[in-house]
């Protein structure tokens, strides 16, 4: 018999996998999980969330030096660039990452063209991952209302 | 004279005459009448006459005569015609019956007289059974004789109380005068004279086996006559007597064990006898007879049937007294064996000490030697020294654990250790040399392995260093794996039964290895002690052999298993074993076993309230970071920039971390003004720990070019950085491996 919250565990625990598997997610982000405990129990809300506030921040910096056709300042989006790809391996979000490096030899070659693509995938990257944070972490949610244990996913 | 009818007697003159005759009849008359009276009543008396009917004519006849004569009477005087009538009838009747009856003697009186010779010849017949029956009885008694005679015989189990006993009792029932047994010599050339009932014999009398009257009587199971002349029977001292009494002799088969075949019984083939001769008294005029002789037959088996039990009897004896002098030596022979192993126990346990601390003291001084100054030919010499002699003490070492071991007097020291660590201690000692052979060693740890177990550590270390050394010594190219997992029930040996107990469980090892390989048939000789295959290539590699097979006995006393598969000469092989451990809770004893580098910390030890600051420009980092520190229990103070950090930074900061993955050398500068402005102050200045995106060689010479004391690649897991905080913090704590 199936109860809800053998139900949700279930689900919660092939979309944790699913997200790995599917390379939006790496080690780092296990990482995270490991520091999140009775004293900080929102560790990893706290830091995802800074992680999507900052990769706001930077992408739309990005994006207005790159609106600067013909006046690119390269220089800073390689250092906005250099940001986004530091924050992403701290946080653990792989493609993102992946896609900051190929930004950043753009950004060195000084490709524009490729940096602007490369920016558009980086922006739709990180907002599907965000969404897709956000339904783990509903997830989470209901188990916890529904008076479950959120269990330990091992990849 | 007229002539009357009647008749007229002639009673006349002769008076007297007549009167006698008239006397007469009447006699003859009673005594015609009495005959027949006397008959019936004697025959009525007797029980057997078989002529009755002759006697019934007899007596018709008698009376009828009789009668006659009676009538006779009447007719002296005068008399009527009917006293005619009646005398003529009679007559006549008196006439038939006397024909009849002599007619019917003709046949009788023959019959009669045969009933005569008949009575004579039983009589005759009945004096023979008689006889006959004496003799039977005469027999009978000597059967009784021999009855007697051969419980006499078989009642002992003495050969000489057989034999003599045969001849007193055979002496006695016929009655001989004398009776001798000729046993044949060693040799069997001749017979010797050995007992005789009555006369002493002279010493060594013997006579040669080939006379004729001997073969002929051995060549017959039956008793044979001999001539009293003949020099078996020449016994007598000659004293005069006329006629010497008749001999006979008989031949006693002596049966060997060997002889007892079930299947020929009736024939007891055996070239050995024996010679009983026997002789009747002299002057005697007697006769062997048919019963005697048989009788000596019988005898002359039943003394070789007793002979051969006596042979039996003795047989068993002498073998009964042959195990008893075996036992005593045996004995014997083990109390000294067990004396020799005391002996040697105490003589290995006196030397242990006893070499163990010279050699101890060699081993030391010429390390200490060795780091002294020195010539170069005095460093040769002094390694040489330090080679040889840690070579004699690892020999003696296996030595004395090898002679334990078979003593069964080793007993494993079980302790509480990590399994996990143990392989990777053992690769880490094997891996110099594996590099230096281009041999990449691969260790595979199953998933289910426990990491806490109670076994013998030191023992189980040497078996698995034994082996993987075996294996990095035979391989001269290729690779090298080692293997450990927990194995179920399929076992490779059959009569090998694992069952994985509740606190038990069975580990196999597997080193595989691309090595020589083994030859199949080389395999059962690789644990046998000192035996190394010849191949060229393991000569060169030095040992004594011994390894294999103390990792064997260890093994066994683990209650486990060992075995190598090769597919044959160059083909690599595999060496796996099993033994027995046990599982045990996660215990933190295991600190004081196995080689720790760093003791596991929890969490909550060393860093609580470690002050720490935390550079970094990248908020994100910065909070990852910060997360990872507190959750080792340090107090994190936060900064984004340089300037902050120099301004922020105190000397109640322990350590410092700064992030330097931006290009350039500003964040480095940081590190030498931090050195600057600590060396003014009295106190200790933080450690300086460089987060970089990479750890290549450049920023490692950069970062200890500025002064900094470690550097750690982003993004750093949890245990990289307990491992670093340690490492920092900690006094270096190095121990050598064993």
């Amino acid at each position: 018999m199936d109860t809800l919250i053998a139900q949700l565990q279930r689900q919660f625990r092939d979309y944790t996998i699913s997200l790995y598997h599917q390379g939006f997610l790496d080690d780092q982000f296990t990482e995270l999980k490991k520091l999140q405990d009775e004293c900080s129990p929102d560790f990893v809300a706290e830091v995802v969330t800074l992680f999507f506030e900052d990769c706001e921040k930077l992408i739309s910096n990005m994006a207005r030096a790159l609106d600067q056709a013909g006046n690119v300042d390269f220089k800073l989006v390689g250092s906005s660039v250099h940001q986004l790809k530091g924050s992403s391996s701290s946080v653990g979000a792989k493609r993102v990452k992946g896609l900051c490096i190929t930004l950043k030899e753009c950004c060195d070659s000084q490709n524009y063209e490729g940096c602007v693509r490369c920016l558009q995938q980086v922006d739709i990257e990180y907002k599907t991952l965000k969404a897709k944070l956000q339904d783990l972490f509903n997830l989470e949610q209901q188990i916890v209302q529904a008076g479950g244990r959120i269990p330990q996913v091992d990849i | 004279m007229e002539v009357c009818n009647c008749i007229e007697p002639q009673w006349p003159a002769d008076e007297l005459l007549m009167k006698y005759q008239y006397i007469s009849d009447f006699f003859i008359a009673i005594a015609y009448f009495s005959i027949p009276l006397e008959l019936i009543y004697f025959v009525k008396k007797s029980a057997v006459f078989p002529y009755r009917w002759v006697l019934v004519q007899f007596g018709a006849f008698i009376v009828l005569c009789g009668a006659t004569h009676l009538i006779n009477l009447w007719t002296f005087t005068t008399h009527s015609r009917t006293v005619a009538l009646v005398m003529t009838t009679a007559k006549v009747l008196t006439a038939v019956v006397s024909c009849a009856t002599a007619l019917m003697l003709v046949h009788i009186i023959p019959d009669l007289l045969s009933v005569k010779t008949r009575e004579l010849f039983l009589k005759n017949k009945a004096a023979e059974l008689d006889r006959e029956m004496g003799l039977i009885r005469t027999q009978e008694e000597t059967g009784r004789h021999v009855r007697m005679l051969t419980h006499e015989i078989r009642s002992t189990l003495d050969r000489h109380t057989i034999l003599k006993t045969t001849l007193v009792e055979l002496g006695r029932t016929l009655a001989l005068e004398e009776c001798a047994l000729w046993m044949p010599t060693r040799t069997g050339l001749e017979l010797q004279l050995s007992y005789t009932l009555r006369h002493q014999h002279p010493v060594e009398y013997t006579v040669p086996i080939q006379l004729p009257v001997i073969n002929q009587v051995f060549g017959t199971s039956r008793a044979v006559k001999i001539s009293p002349n003949s020099p078996v029977a020449r016994l007598r001292p000659v004293s005069g007597k006329y006629m010497l009494g008749e001999v006979v002799a008989v031949r006693v088969p002596l049966l060997h064990l060997s002889n007892f075949q079930i299947n020929d019984w009736p024939e007891l083939s055996t070239k050995r006898y024996a010679l009983m001769v026997l002789m009747l008294p002299s002057d005697s005029a007697r006769q062997w007879h048919v019963h005697e002789l048989e009788l000596v037959e019988v005898v002359a088996d039943q003394v070789a049937v007793a002979l051969s039990h006596a042979a039996i009897l003795e047989e068993s004896m002498r073998a009964r007294d042959l195990l008893m002098e075996q036992n005593v030596a045996l004995d014997l022979a083990r109390r000294e064996a067990e004396t020799a192993i005391r002996a040697r126990n105490d003589f290995l346990a006196v030397m242990n000490h006893e070499m163990r601390t010279p050699m101890h003291a060699i081993i030391a001084l010429s390390s200490l030697l060795q780091e002294t100054e020195l010539t170069p030919e005095q460093r040769l010499m002094v390694e040489t020294i330090l080679k040889s002699s840690n070579l004699l003490a690892t020999l003696m070492n296996d030595v004395l654990d090898l002679s334990r071991l078979e003593d069964g007097s080793l007993q494993l020291e079980l302790g509480t250790f990590n399994l996990h660590t143990l392989f990777r201690e053992v690769l880490n000692l094997i891996k110099p040399i594996a590099v230096v052979k281009k041999l990449p060693i691969t260790l595979n740890l199953a998933p289910d392995l426990p990491e806490f177990v109670v076994g013998d550590e030191k023992r189980l270390m040497q078996i698995i260093l034994n082996i993987v050394g075996n294996a990095v010594k035979f391989s001269k190219q290729g690779s090298i794996s080692v293997t450990a997992l927990v194995t179920k029930s399929d076992t490779r040996a059959a009569d090998f039964f694992v069952v994985p107990t509740g606190s038990h469980f069975y580990l196999r090892v597997k080193v595989k290895d691309s090595g020589a390989g083994i030859n199949p048939q080389d395999i059962p000789k690789i644990f046998t002690k000192f035996a190394q295959t010849q191949s060229l290539a393991t000569r060169s590699s030095g040992g004594s052999g011994l390894g294999l097979a103390i990792s064997k006995r260890f093994v066994n006393l683990m209650e486990g298993n060992i075995w190598i598969e090769s597919d044959g000469l160059g083909k690599g092989c595999t060496a796996i074993f099993d033994v027995k451990l046990g599982i045990s809770e996660r215990s933190n004893e295991s600190k004081q076993s196995g080689i720790p580098k760093v003791p596991a910390i929890p969490r909550h030890s060393n860093f609580t309230g470690l002050k720490v600051l935390v550079m970094d420009e990248n908020g994100v980092s910065r909070l990852v970071t910060k997360g990872l520190l507190v959750h080792l229990g340090c107090e994190v103070t936060m900064v984004s920039s340089n300037e902050e950090c120099l301004r922020v930074v105190s000397h109640e900061h322990k350590v410092v971390f700064m992030d330097v993955c931006m290009p350039g050398v500003e964040n480095y500068q940081i590190a030498l003004r931090i050195h600057e402005k600590f060396t003014k102050q009295r106190h200790q200045r933080p450690l300086l720990v460089a987060l970089s995106g990479n750890t290549d060689k450049s920023t490692k010479e950069k970062c200890m070019s500025f002064g900094l004391d470690g550097v750690l690649l982003k993004p750093v897991s949890l245990d990289n950085m307990r491992d670093v905080l340690s490492d920092l913090l900690e006094p270096r704590v190095l121990y050598e491996g064993m």
